[in-house]
């Protein structure tokens, strides 16, 4: 009993980092059928924001409110892939529509252009660029009706946009003035430490749980509620439903699509910020950590099916279970006197990687049965 | 895309052939072998980029995992070149079986101590891997952008599994060749990468006719249609799961020819070769070289690969951005690559933006009735 609480417990912690780094992926997919590359990169950006909001509680005049930069790096981390996951859509992936092959290969140089950004970038000044990039973009959309359509709009715009560079430079320049540690360019790979309140361990029906890992699965929890009531509660969810079932019928009965591929992008690219934040508590955060989870993000996907949330949250439980089944080779603790030739192929897939190498094969099996996974969107199309 | 092609002059041709075979001849002696070894892995790698051409540019399939395939035959030419040089090592078989306790060779790797077998294993086992691959995937009509992400996530899978076996294929490590002998030689050896080089441009110039006959008649018409239309082939009556399951394969051998061509002039083969950034570069050859032009994708993998090794000499961390801003730009800006943006309208387009070249007028009465239009 024990130990099957202990495995199940292993199999959702997995699956929830796997489940909140895919919801943004999924989405977007179903959505646009465009599948983001960067998405891991987008995750990446979110683990430094952790690791820059935790410097930043550092300073003086924060360090009261140390304990919480968890909770606030969250929102930040929201706040930050998503503006960056906006600006991706305003200009590459907007052009792109309807060649998706061509979008994917558009996202991957995005996601080496952001890899090598953080390597060769001091962080103080990535900040900087973020916050005039969320100035820039979000400024325009405040003015007042009346300014927006007159005909000088334009030169309002590009007056935020100087006022956004100037802010971003400064605010570059104060932080790398003030935390040393932001202010030079480097590749190595930094440490989130998470608050005192978030270390050690909780006891559960007899069994320890190290708190991160709870912490992650509260994460994950919120996001999927929170997801699941804007698309199904708001009236911008509605809006996306209704593009993700049928684009062009939207865009004739007034949808603007044009808006909500703006606003599902971003909600998704944010999510993957979130994810962000969940990945700098498991271990150090690098410029290639996006990469170690993005595969994973795809067999959600593809295992989940399109633009139905429940599928993406039971492939993705699903497959941090049977990770954990196999990798740890816990089917030989279930059974233990079973017949040699099973237990040593048993024992020949039960590290990470060759589980791994276990999980895609069951995949593709399953993809014999149902090709579009779990949940497939029902239609009469011959393409789908 | 604009398939027209503008028909070359058959003395241009002609000449064509052999300013190039004369420049294959002299290569060895002009340049240093340090270069010439560069080159001579370009080439080779020119070969995968034809058959990842094959299946994105004319099927339209977007393979992610052609590493898979590469590496496999990499390691089949690496494991003869071991096997057969390892008369000197304790049980006969290779030296670093012994650092992990094996004394007996592995039972799949017993064929390789025959060239015959393992002249066709470097092309057929990987054509086998793909087709198995490729049918079990397009069996299902999975397609489009879940094709994508399976084959890279099958590539990972790869990667991983061999990563992991250091007992049967010295995991991380690799597979060296350098020192091993091939006709009582050393393969590292300035002679035998000499000939390895006129070996790769011969087997180069080979794997383009054999793209152009696949390509041509209506094996070639299919794929195409394939690509532009797969639901309305299927409708015609002809089966796209064949089809896609042969190119697919044919894509996968030459992979495999070329990862062993790439293996024996670098001097190793390792997972790296199954990364993921590598294969996705593979498709970046085609795509600045111009998917559809099979000449393209052998450009573009040599010149994009020399410009790489230039770069990377230079200023080591630009690398990264220049390839991701080239991602972007043939994407957006360039979508047919720079040669079929020659053989289209390209050029023509370019001169009639300086007034150099007289405009086309295409279907003049349309514009005359919709000038019309427009007055009533």
């Amino acid at each position: 009993m024990e130990l099957l609480l202990d495995s199940l417990f292993n199999g959702v912690a997995i699956g929830s980092v796997l489940l909140v780094a895919a919801l943004g992926l999924a989405i977007v997919f179903g959505l646009m059928g465009v599948i983001n590359l960067a998405h891991g990169e987008l995750m990446m950006l979110g683990a430094y924001t952790t690791y820059v909001t935790q410097l930043i509680f550092k300073l003086p005049i924060l360090k009261p409110f140390y304990n919480s930069y968890i909770i606030v790096s969250i929102f930040l981390a929201f706040i930050v892939s998503g503006v960056v996951g906006i600006l991706l859509e305003k200009t590459i992936i907007r052009k792109l529509y309807g060649s998706p092959l061509e979008t994917l290969l558009a996202t991957w140089g995005v996601s080496l252009i952001l890899q090598q950004f953080v390597r060769s970038v001091p962080l103080a000044y990535g900040t900087g660029l973020v916050i005039s990039l969320i100035i820039g973009l979000f400024l325009p959309t405040t003015f007042p009706p009346k300014i927006k359509e007159s005909i000088n709009f334009k030169y309002f715009k590009f007056s935020s946009w100087i006022l956004a560079a100037l802010t971003g430079v400064v605010t570059g320049s104060i932080i790398s003035s003030t935390v040393s540690k932001l202010s030079r360019a480097s590749a190595r790979n930094v440490d989130v430490t998470a608050p005192s309140w978030m270390r050690g361990q909780v006891e559960i029906l007899g069994t320890a749980f190290p708190k991160t890992r709870l912490m992650i699965i509260v994460i994950t929890l919120i996001s999927v509620i929170a997801i699941t009531f804007f698309l199904n509660q708001s009236a911008w969810g509605m809006r996306i439903r209704a593009v993700t079932q049928n684009r062009q019928m939207s865009d004739c009965l007034g949808i603007s699509t044009e808006k909500v591929d703006i606003i599902t992008f971003g909600i998704g690219s944010g999510l993957a910020g979130v994810a962000g934040v969940a990945v700098s508590l498991l271990g150090s955060v690098g410029p290639n950590v996006g990469g170690n989870y993005i595969v994973g993000c795809f067999m959600v996907v593809v295992l989940g099916g399109v633009g139905n949330l429940l599928g993406t949250v039971l492939a993705s439980f699903g497959i941090g279970i049977m990770t954990d089944l196999i990798g740890a080779g816990r089917f030989l603790t279930i059974w233990p006197d079973m017949p040699l030739p099973l237990s040593n192929t048993i024992n020949f897939f039960a590290t990470t990687s060759m589980a791994r190498v276990m999980i895609f094969a069951l995949i593709v099996i399953f993809l014999q049965f149902k090709p579009t996974g779990l949940f497939p969107q029902k239609g009469r199309m011959v393409e789908n | 895309m604009s398939f027209s092609k503008f028909k070359f002059d058959k003395k241009i041709v002609l000449s064509f052939w052999i300013i190039l075979i004369a420049l294959i001849i002299a290569a060895p002696t002009l340049l240093p072998v340090f270069r010439l070894n560069l080159l001579g892995r370009y080439l080779s790698l020119s070969i995968v980029a034809l058959g990842v051409d094959l299946i994105w540019g004319y099927t339209g399939l977007l393979s992610l995992g052609q590493g898979i395939f590469f590496a496999l035959g990499g390691y089949c030419a690496a494991m003869y070149l071991q096997i057969t040089s390892s008369s000197e090592f304790p049980n006969n078989i290779p030296e670093f079986f012994a650092l992990y306790g094996v004394e007996k060779l592995p039972f799949f790797w017993e064929p390789f101590r025959s060239s015959v077998f393992t002249f066709f294993a470097i092309w057929i086992i990987p054509a086998l891997v793909a087709g198995l691959i490729g049918f079990l995937v397009f069996r299902n009509r999975i397609k489009g952008v879940y094709f994508s992400i399976l084959t890279q996530a099958s590539l990972l899978v790869f990667f991983n599994f061999f990563n992991g076996q250091q007992k049967l294929i010295n995991g991380t490590n690799g597979l060296k060749t350098d020192v091993t002998q091939l006709f009582g030689q050393m393969v590292g050896s300035e002679s035998m990468q000499r000939l390895f080089f006129w070996v790769t441009a011969i087997i180069v110039i080979a794997s383009w006719f054999f793209a152009k006959w696949v390509v041509k008649g209506r094996f070639g018409n299919i794929l195409i249609g394939i690509r532009d239309d797969e639901p309305r082939v299927r409708f015609t009556g002809y089966n796209p799961v064949i089809f896609k399951t042969i190119i697919f394969s044919i894509a996968g051998g030459l992979a495999g020819i070329s990862g062993a061509l790439y293996t024996v002039q670098s001097g190793i083969v390792s997972p790296q070769f199954m990364t993921v950034p590598f294969s996705i570069e593979m498709v970046i050859w085609v795509a600045v070289g111009g998917r559809g032009t099979l000449l393209g994708a052998i450009l573009g993998a040599v010149f994009i690969n020399y410009a790489k090794s230039l770069v990377s000499e230079a200023l080591p961390a630009s690398w990264m951005f220049i390839q991701g801003g080239l991602f972007i730009l043939v994407v957006t800006a360039l979508p047919e690559g720079v040669l079929g943006w020659i053989q289209g309208d390209g050029p023509r387009n370019l001169l009639q933006r300086f007034g150099l070249k007289r405009k086309i007028e295409t279907y003049p009465s349309l514009e005359i009735n919709n000038k019309a239009g427009n007055n009533e």
